[in-house]
Formats: C-alpha cells, sequence, structure tokens
C-alpha cells in the first residue's frame, strides 16, 4: 500500500511500470516466504532452538481429549556456556497459564507440583523436561492441541532472555517425541468426537 | 570317639528338630486365613455416570471391570492410562477366543475433582477414547471421600501458583465377575504386562 502511493504521487511512472513494480515487489515477498517456509520444514526434523550458551532441543506436547482444559510441555536444554542460567517462566498464546511443574509417582500415587523459581540450567548441564518429570503445564487451554500442529510459545531465561520456541504436537499419549509414529492411531485429540 | 559320636547324635537331633519345626510351620493352618484379603478393597456404590443414568455396583455382579481413579486437568498419567487401556482393550479384541469378553469389559474412570469435572464435560474428554470407559462422577466432599477410601485410593488437592492440582493413586484396579480386586495395572508397566494381565482377567470370566 505504501510502495503504491509512493509510487503514484511521486515519480509519475506509468501505471503499466507501477503493476509491474509492485507485481515484482509481491514476487520477492512470496519468494521469501517460501524460503521462510522451507528453511522452517528443512529444520523440522532438528527442531531446536538457539539463545546465547542455551540449546533448546525438540520442544514437543501431545495432542489433548476434548474439553481437556491442561497439557504438558516437554523438551531439553543445555547450557553450553560457563554460568548457570534458570528458566523461570514460560509463555503460550494458546494457554491462558503455563506454570513449570515437576510429577513423580511415588508407591502408585501421582504427585504434582508447582517449581518454585524455576528451573536451573547450571553449565554445561543438559535439563530434560520429560513425561513423569519436569514438564511445562499449560492450563486452561483455548482449544484442545491437535496432533501434527505446533504451540507458539516463549521461554523465559533469567539471563538469556525471551526465547520463542514452538513445541510439537505429538499423539495423545507419546512417551518421546517422533516415537512411534504410528502409535497415536486415529486418536487424535479434539479431531475424534 | 565317644565325644565325637556324642557330636554327631547331637548334630542329627538338631537337624530333625529342625525339621520338625519347619514341616509345622509350612503345613499348620494359619490363623489369617489366605493372607491377603481380596474383599478389603472396594465396596458397593452408586455413583453417577456419563451414560446419563446412575451407575448402581450392583449391576456390575458376573462382569469384570477396571477402575481408575483420575480428573480432566491432568496433564500426563491420566490421558495416557487412558490411552493405553484403548489400545490394549483392541487388543484383546483382536484375539478370536477373547472379544465376545473384551467386548463386555467396562473401565470406569472414577473423577478425583468433581469441583471441575461434571458429567458432560467428562464425557466430552473420554470421548478421545474407548466408548468402553465410562465416567463416574462422585459428589465432592463425603460421596468422594468414601469411595477414596473404600478403594484404598489416595487423592489430594495440591495449590499451583494460578489455581490447583490433583495428586491421586494412578493404578487401574482389575475387579473379577465376584466384585473382588484381583490385581492392578500400573503406569510403568509394559504394554505387554499389561495385555497379559488383562488377558487373565477376561479368560478367569465365565
Amino acid at each position: 500500500m505504501r510502495h503504491v502511493l509512493h509510487a503514484g504521487s511521486g515519480t509519475g511512472r506509468s501505471l503499466a511500470s507501477l503493476i509491474i513494480a509492485s507485481l515484482r515487489h509481491a514476487m520477492l515477498v512470496l519468494a521469501g516466504l517460501c524460503l521462510t517456509a522451507g528453511l522452517a520444514l528443512g529444520t523440522a526434523a532438528a527442531h531446536e532452538f538457539k539463545a546465547g550458551t542455551l540449546t533448546i532441543g525438540h520442544p514437543w506436547t501431545r495432542a489433548t481429549p476434548p474439553s481437556a482444559k491442561v497439557g504438558g510441555g516437554f523438551m531439553s536444554i543445555t547450557n553450553n556456556g560457563t554460568s548457570p542460567d534458570r528458566l523461570v517462566a514460560v509463555e503460550c498464546e494458546a494457554a491462558g497459564v503455563a506454570e513449570i511443574h515437576h510429577m513423580a509417582t511415588e508407591n502408585g500415587v501421582m504427585k504434582m507440583q508447582a517449581v518454585p523459581g524455576g528451573l536451573e540450567i547450571a553449565p554445561g548441564a543438559t535439563v530434560k523436561l520429560a513425561p513423569g518429570g519436569y514438564h511445562v503445564m499449560f492450563m486452561e487451554l483455548k482449544q484442545p492441541f491437535t496432533q501434527g500442529s505446533s504451540i507458539k510459545g516463549t521461554l523465559v531465561f533469567e539471563k538469556a532472555g525471551r526465547v520463542p520456541v514452538s513445541f510439537k504436537v505429538e499423539a495423545i499419549a507419546s512417551k518421546a517425541p517422533d516415537a512411534h509414529h504410528d502409535h497415536g492411531g486415529k486418536m487424535h485429540g479434539g479431531k475424534t468426537q | 570317639m565317644n565325644a565325637l559320636s556324642l557330636i554327631r547324635y547331637t548334630a542329627w537331633a538338631a537337624v530333625a528338630a529342625l525339621a520338625i519345626m519347619a514341616g509345622y510351620v509350612m503345613l499348620a493352618p494359619r490363623g489369617g486365613g489366605s493372607g491377603l484379603s481380596t474383599a478389603s478393597i472396594g465396596g458397593p456404590f452408586v455413583l453417577a455416570s456419563t451414560t446419563g443414568t446412575p451407575l448402581d455396583s450392583a449391576t456390575l455382579k458376573g462382569k469384570p471391570y477396571a477402575l481408575f481413579f483420575g480428573f480432566t486437568q491432568c496433564p500426563d498419567v491420566c490421558p495416557t492410562t487412558m490411552f493405553e487401556m484403548s489400545q490394549n482393550m483392541k487388543t484383546l479384541d483382536a484375539d478370536p477366543a477373547l472379544a465376545a469378553k473384551a467386548k463386555a469389559f467396562k473401565v470406569y474412570f472414577i473423577t478425583v475433582d468433581p469441583e471441575r469435572d461434571d458429567a458432560s464435560l467428562l464425557k466430552d474428554y473420554l470421548s478421545a477414547f474407548d466408548p468402553r470407559i465410562i465416567g463416574l462422577i462422585p459428589k465432592d466432599g463425603p460421596e468422594l471421600q468414601r469411595i477414596a477410601k473404600e478403594f484404598h485410593v489416595f487423592y489430594e488437592k495440591v495449590k499451583t501458583p494460578s489455581g490447583y492440582t490433583m495428586n491421586h493413586t494412578a493404578s487401574v484396579f482389575l475387579f473379577d465377575g465376584a466384585g473382588n480386586w484381583v490385581g492392578s495395572l500400573d503406569s510403568q508397566e509394559s504394554d505387554e504386562t499389561r495385555v497379559a494381565k488383562l488377558r487373565r482377567l477376561l479368560e478367569r470370566a465365565s
């Protein structure tokens, strides 16, 4: 829009050249979009994010049953630096609230609690958020997570700051990312009614 | 020589005495009955259900069933257990010798969070799983307390920065056709182990 106004008011170029210029602009934008999409697809397999000395490996979550208000987010965080950092918060638009929780099963009892102060990532260490342990607790989901989609989120670190990531939505009972690709069957949360 | 014989006889006498004692311990009737009293888990109940009509446990006579205590705002154990249970039931369906019994087999998901899980929400939630999984909703307070106590289930509300979550027993209890507790499925067991236990439960059913 700005382009058209500028061209029309100032340079006095012919309508044809104006259209060609606009088309060229549009195609450039389109090419850029394709390139970005291609890059995104190309990195999907590795699916990792870097922020300073931190590497965030494969954030993922599970498809949720209909009406489920919660989901768990998992990933690994490696600190390649020399000073500790701390995951202090997680933000996610698809969920009203996201907290850092820990769960454990002791004597057949599932126990869950919030992790006050967040998770420290010591220098040289990898902290795993995985089923049965630390996880991002997505709450007040606005809609079910569907298998195959991605959930945008932001990890907030004490030092590395805000790191945008995306959580790949795996099968409803997936134990690990990309494990048992057929395990989810047709039972995608939110799709089976 | 005499001293040696004496030692030998004493030793044999001790062995004999031990054998008699061992025999007594092994063969004597026990005061406590058969050890594990299976009847001590569970009890009669009538609870609101996701089928629209309350479930009376008296109607379960003759049919093996499974019970699980959970809640819908559970990020890991509950959906995973229900999904695995659905898969395990499909495995049993595929066995021609058990298909008919598997078809009649029911799994009851009793919410420990009736404050948030009402019948329609629980029904919608369970629609992601096998239709043989039915939700039961005890009334918050004494009714929930009573059923949890009868099934030896632990649950408690845990505050989180934005609200609360529930700690709860995450085993699946298996009951035979006589209503006796015969075992549990654990969330950390393999599919093979769970299927084997369910298979045995169904095989024993008449």
